[in-house]
């Protein structure tokens, strides 16, 4: 390993996209789900009415 | 399986099971990387670089293990004809994508310290790349076949044909030594130390039950835009 290189922010970094990109996934599923069921039951409804 | 072919049953067990992989997941994932931030000691060689290895294992592992589910789910559908196989495939294309992206960024970010570079032409890198492309085409495919039968067995063919280069990859650090260092956990031992070690499988387990519950929200997001499509079909012929 580079003596001259500390290792803390490429750490940092690597757990930052990690995270970042766990997050992201998760609430970018979790919208287009919302976003999909609250259309089929919109619909439903409509189809009940 | 055939059980789980009626998309209104497959909703019905999907449901709870989503919210009860993500949670568990995301506290054996915060476990796992307090663990490995914190609990560890830095290695004798790499210094506190070994730490980033608590994420990049993992990502490595979705990435594979994402086409890995296309590539089953694929070969369901074209043999089977099993009919949520191609919501399945689809569900783990875009969380395959993200974490083959996390492992090529994360094990970027480790070389530069590790091996002075950011990027190398290695068997191994070159050959998780492709999986990545993979991925970005098998996205493509998939959303340009829709629900015409003959895009989705493409699309199926294309997630089957894929499936060669898991091997390679996982092979690529025995096939070609040059950066990337060979094998140090495998299915009968490992050759790190048990106090750097441990929270590796909690870390796989974690993002593994967070990768499922995003794969089973998609499927549920899917089907539900496909009853939508359905019910407005209907509704213009009548």
């Amino acid at each position: 390993m580079s003596a001259a290189l500390d290792a803390w922010p490429f750490v940092i970094a690597a757990y930052a996209v990690a995270v970042i990109a766990t997050i992201g996934l998760l609430a970018f599923s979790l919208a287009a789900l919302r976003r999909a069921e609250a259309r089929a039951d919109a619909l439903d409804r409509q189809g009940k009415s | 399986m055939h059980r789980f072919a009626n998309p209104a049953r497959f909703v019905r067990l999907a449901r709870p099971l989503t919210a009860w992989c993500g949670w568990i997941g995301v506290v054996l994932v915060a476990i796992a990387l307090a663990g490995g931030l914190v609990l560890t000691p830095p290695d004798y060689l790499q210094g506190d670089t070994v730490r980033i290895m608590y994420i990049h294992i993992p990502s490595a592992w979705l990435g594979m293990a994402g086409w890995g589910g296309i590539a089953a789910a694929s070969f369901a559908q074209l043999v089977w004809r099993h009919p949520l196989a191609h919501v399945a495939a689809r569900g783990c294309a875009l969380p395959g994508a993200v974490y083959a992206a996390v492992c090529l960024i994360t094990g970027s970010i480790w070389g530069r310290p590790t091996w002075g570079t950011w990027w190398e032409w290695d068997g191994r890198l070159t050959s998780m790349l492709i999986l990545f492309f993979l991925y970005l085409a098998y996205l493509a495919l998939a959303q340009a076949a829709g629900r015409e039968e003959g895009g989705q067995r493409i699309a199926a063919i294309f997630g089957l044909v894929g499936a060669i280069n898991l091997p390679i990859i996982h092979f690529s650090v025995l096939w070609w030594r040059t950066l990337h260092q060979g094998e140090s956990i495998g299915l009968t031992g490992s050759t790190i130390d048990n106090r750097i070690l441990w929270p590796i499988p909690i870390a796989v387990a974690g993002f593994s039950l967070v990768f499922l519950s995003v794969v089973l929200m998609r499927m549920r997001a899917l089907l539900a835009d496909a009853k939508v499509e359905a019910r407005l079909r209907r509704m213009a012929s009548a």
